[in-house]
């Protein structure tokens, strides 16, 4: 239920490997024609709900990030669900637990602003969409949002502003 | 004689590898606090156990070493468990394949064709292999089963492709084999240095140790051939040229002397031999050092002072420094670095090799390498020979004099000085240098006995395999690369008619009349013996009991008493293990490579591990998300290159040295330095790295030089 890719592999040797990153307004739950993907109180959005989920792709579609993935076998959206199955009962979930170089971690953006060099983010900006998110990005001090659209980085004319994130 | 009995499309079909991807279902009946078997880390792991079968596993957040954390090896290690290749009986060679055989059977014509080869040729006529994924106390016993029950001087280990350049090193020159410092005093350095070294990859759990050093502050520098994972987060990388490192580190060494970055005082109280060193490292300059290694004079500098101006530095190295020719005068030169620095022995200061094997630590310190004893003890030493003679309850002339090397072993039986071999946890095949002459030496034994729990590529080759165990169907103690003492609890019995290593050992030890001193119902009475054979020697284990481990998540050796709290760290206040109490500054010679580049073979190669998989494969081939995790060898090559070949990235590419000929996938990434070409060694047949690499080995360490061949490239016919 991560999504993990070399970013370039020709040019670095980065990865990214991408939870859900639990919209507080899901694309995913506003695309659903049969009211199968929930929001729960504690802010997780879930995978779709077996008896609902008629299979039809649109919130893999929809999701900016890319996040929710069709399991054939099951006929069902699947995707992170934070492991509810382990933070219902005070655990981290399993990739943060286990994540080697703790890229993934599972603490309060308070709490690891004070440890690591980068910030935490959650406002992410797609064209003309901005989406504020449970789960954080770390981004380099000063950085207040993230654009993930490449036109957004891009030189259109003199008296433009670019914003460089990175 | 031990040619494959049947064709390798048979036998693959019959013993695999076939990926395993079953994904037990339902309920643990308990969790077992035990270790990850997939390299020297030796991460604390919980495996589920269900109806004596090990079904899944839990972080064990509480262990400190790694505190719950894992790299896929670990989330995917229990999938070995179960498996559809695993051996549940003995199988004896026929003329047409392997059958099951019963254990009377196997074991009494092991016993008896190792016995008539000895009464033929002689006592060291056979050799016995072991394995530095071994639990310590089956290293231990091993060890003791060669010396006593066959009384040959040949035994010797897998470890041998490991650290042993490094050990030999620091033995010299701080007077042990140990990572000198605790994991903990990596977050507390300045700077970090890590020279050949691919932490991400094969130590990922060291990596978050890195990102806290530099949340902390601390500058990194990188030296690789390639831009490894963690090279891209790095304040300095430094591209070395494959087998140059050396002069890397003398002109290192030779700034620091020259900017009078050095640490005098500490150079004069601690240390003997600095002037010679610095000496030799006179005509090192920069510019000199850069014509050799390809970095620049500059970046050399800059490296130079950020090490010289700290007192906080941690220099790590693995294998990139030790699979040399000169691996040795590598890790001479990094212990001279931070002996002339005064970054030693300290918090945060210290170098330390990065050991690669899952007990590559413990599994060389107790009597399976060719010439020491238990307690890390010279095999040649009266005093240490006589100590463990008496523990033995021998004689000490009856404990044979050093032997062969790993490498020199298969070098005398492709030369019939070595008729039979006894071998565990050890796939030569795949994990020797030039494995065309590993395979017609194997051809030429006249007996080989295999102990292991998968038919290997190797054990394709025996006439006998008997089944053994998985390091968690045995208990025992592994000391993982801190030199931190743990434990390995069982968690299952081994299945079908499979048997614990220790015990095929010692009933190997009843039939060859030497029964008496292998007496030992339970790994622990193993241990209790190790910790009276390991007293007084540099690796102490005295004071280490299997309650203490439990209660204090593992103890550091030396720990001379069962009141002492063990020793994290090394050679605090200047105290080196040697007698004068001080460590001594080697004299370091460039040289070049066993296979140099020339015009018919221009380009570098280069070979490592990926971090889905775990040295020969032999585990780590079975378990089907490791495998789609990275399926195939492919050779990494640099655009420049790619280009000057007319090859693409997906086109196959034949790689050739001076022993073979490898075809595989081209990579082309910008990743690696442009005269050299990477391919990774897990995989067997015509897919093997090591059908290049060549049999040069370090004089001292007897390591080979997996880390430097001369190649050239060709693009090859045929669709990707």
């Amino acid at each position: 239920m991560i999504n993990f890719d070399f970013v370039d592999r020709r040019e670095t040797i980065a990865t990214a490997a991408f939870v859900c990153w639990h919209c507080d307004e899901p694309t995913c739950a506003q695309v659903c024609p049969a009211d199968a993907i929930k929001k729960y109180e504690d802010g997780i959005v879930g995978s779709s709900l077996k008896p609902r989920c008629i299979a039809c792709s649109n919130c893999v579609l929809a999701c900016p990030f890319g996040i929710p993935k069709l399991v054939a076998p099951a006929e069902q959206m699947m995707k992170c669900d934070m492991c509810y199955d382990r933070t219902s009962v005070g655990k981290r979930p399993m990739c943060a637990t286990v994540c080697p170089s703790q890229a993934l971690a599972y603490v309060t953006p308070e709490a690891i602003a004070q440890t690591r060099r980068e910030k935490p983010v959650n406002t992410f900006q797609f064209g003309s969409q901005t989406i504020t998110t449970k789960v954080f990005m770390m981004a380099p001090a000063g950085v207040e949002s993230i654009s993930i659209d490449v036109a957004d980085y891009t030189w259109e004319g003199e008296n433009e502003a670019v914003p460089q994130a990175f | 004689m031990a040619k494959l009995p049947e064709t390798l499309d048979a036998l693959t079909e019959q013993f695999g590898p076939h990926l395993n991807y079953a994904m037990p279902e339902g309920p643990a009946e308990k969790l077992v606090k035990t270790h990850c078997c997939f390299c020297g880390q030796q991460c604390g792991i919980q495996l589920k156990v269900r109806d004596n079968r090990v079904i899944g596993f839990e972080p064990w957040e509480e262990f400190p070493f790694n505190r719950g954390m894992l790299c896929p090896k670990g989330v995917k290690r229990y999938m070995q468990d179960s498996h559809p290749d695993r051996l549940l009986e003995p199988l004896m060679r026929t003329a047409d394949g392997f059958r099951k055989a019963t254990w009377e059977e196997g074991l009494d014509f092991t016993a008896r064709r190792l016995r008539e080869l000895q009464e033929k040729y002689g006592r060291d006529a056979v050799a016995v292999y072991g394995g530095a994924s071994l639990t310590t106390e089956k290293a231990y016993l091993l060890g003791k089963f060669a010396r006593v029950a066959l009384g040959t001087r040949h035994i010797d280990y897998n470890g041998r492709l490991c650290m042993v350049s490094a050990g030999t090193a620091y033995k010299g020159a701080l007077g042990v084999d140990r990572a000198p410092n605790p994991w903990s005093d990596i977050p507390k350095a300045e700077v970090l240095f890590a020279i050949g070294a691919n932490i991400g990859e094969c130590a990922p759990i060291t990596t978050d140790y890195v990102w806290r050093a530099r949340d902390n502050g601390a500058k990194l520098i990188v030296a690789d051939p390639r831009f490894t994972p963690i090279a891209r987060n790095t304040d300095l990388y430094l591209p070395v040229r494959p087998g140059t490192d050396l002069a890397l580190l003398m002109a290192m060494l030779h700034v620091i002397v020259r900017d009078g970055l050095t640490d005098a005082d500490f150079i004069a109280a601690h240390t003997t031999g600095f002037e010679k060193t610095a000496e030799s490292v006179a005509p090192w300059t920069p510019q000199r050092a850069a014509a050799v290694t390809g970095v620049p004079p500059d970046a050399i500098e800059r490296a130079a002072h950020l090490i010289g101006e700290s007192r906080r530095v941690m220099i790590m190295h693995a294998r990139g420094l030790e699979h040399q020719s000169k691996g040795v005068e590598n890790c001479e030169a990094v212990v001279a670095i931070a002996l002339a620095t005064g970054n030693i022995g300290r918090e945060g200061a210290g170098c330390v090799m990065i050991t690669g094997q899952g007990n590559g630590q413990g599994g060389r310190e107790h009597g399976q390498k060719c010439d020491q004893l238990p307690g890390q003890r010279s095999i040649t030493d009266p005093a240490a020979r006589a100590h463990v003679a008496s523990v033995w309850g021998i004689s000490p002339d009856e404990i044979p004099g050093p032997g062969y090397s790993a490498v020199e072993i298969m070098n005398a039986i492709h030369t019939g000085e070595i008729k039979g071999l006894l071998s565990i946890c050890f796939n030569p095949l795949v994990s020797l240098p030039d494995a065309g002459f590993t395979r017609e030496a194997l051809e030429r034994l006249e007996f080989f006995g295999v102990i292991d729990f998968f038919l290997s590529e190797t054990a394709m080759h025996a006439d006998v395999v008997l089944a053994g165990s998985l390091q968690e169907e045995e208990e025992g103690v592994t000391a993982n690369v801190e030199a931190r003492v743990i434990h390995i609890q069982k968690a299952v019995d081994p299945p079908g008619h499979a048997r614990a290593d220790s015990a095929i050992i010692c009933d190997l030890a009843e039939r060859l009349g030497r029964g008496r001193y292998f007496r030992f119902r339970e790994p622990r009475e193993i241990f209790e013996e190790l910790r009276e054979a390991s007293r007084g020697g540099l690796a102490d284990y005295y004071g280490i009991t299997y309650e203490r481990i439990d209660a204090e998540k593992g103890v550091f050796w030396p720990c001379p008493s069962l009141d002492h709290p063990g020793t994290p760290r090394l050679f605090e206040e200047g105290r080196f293990f040697h007698e004068d109490g001080k460590a001594h500054f080697m004299k370091l010679a460039w040289r070049e490579s066993g296979d140099p580049v020339d015009e018919q073979f221009p380009i570098y190669l280069t070979t490592g591990r990926v971090v889905s998989q775990y040295l020969s494969g032999a585990q780590t081939r079975r378990i089907g998300a490791l495998v789609d995790q990275y399926p195939e060898p492919k050779v990494e090559l640099h655009p420049k290159l790619a280009e000057k070949h007319g090859i693409r990235n997906g086109d196959r590419l034949t790689v050739t040295t001076r022993r073979s000929s490898v075809t595989l996938e081209a990579m082309v990434v910008r990743t690696v330095r442009p005269d050299t070409v990477f391919i990774p060694y897990h995989w067997p047949g015509k897919r093997s790295a090591n059908l290049l690499t060549h049999r040069t080995i370090d004089p001292r360490s007897k390591i080979p030089e997996f880390k430097v061949s001369a190649c050239r490239l060709e693009k090859a016919g045929g669709a990707a």
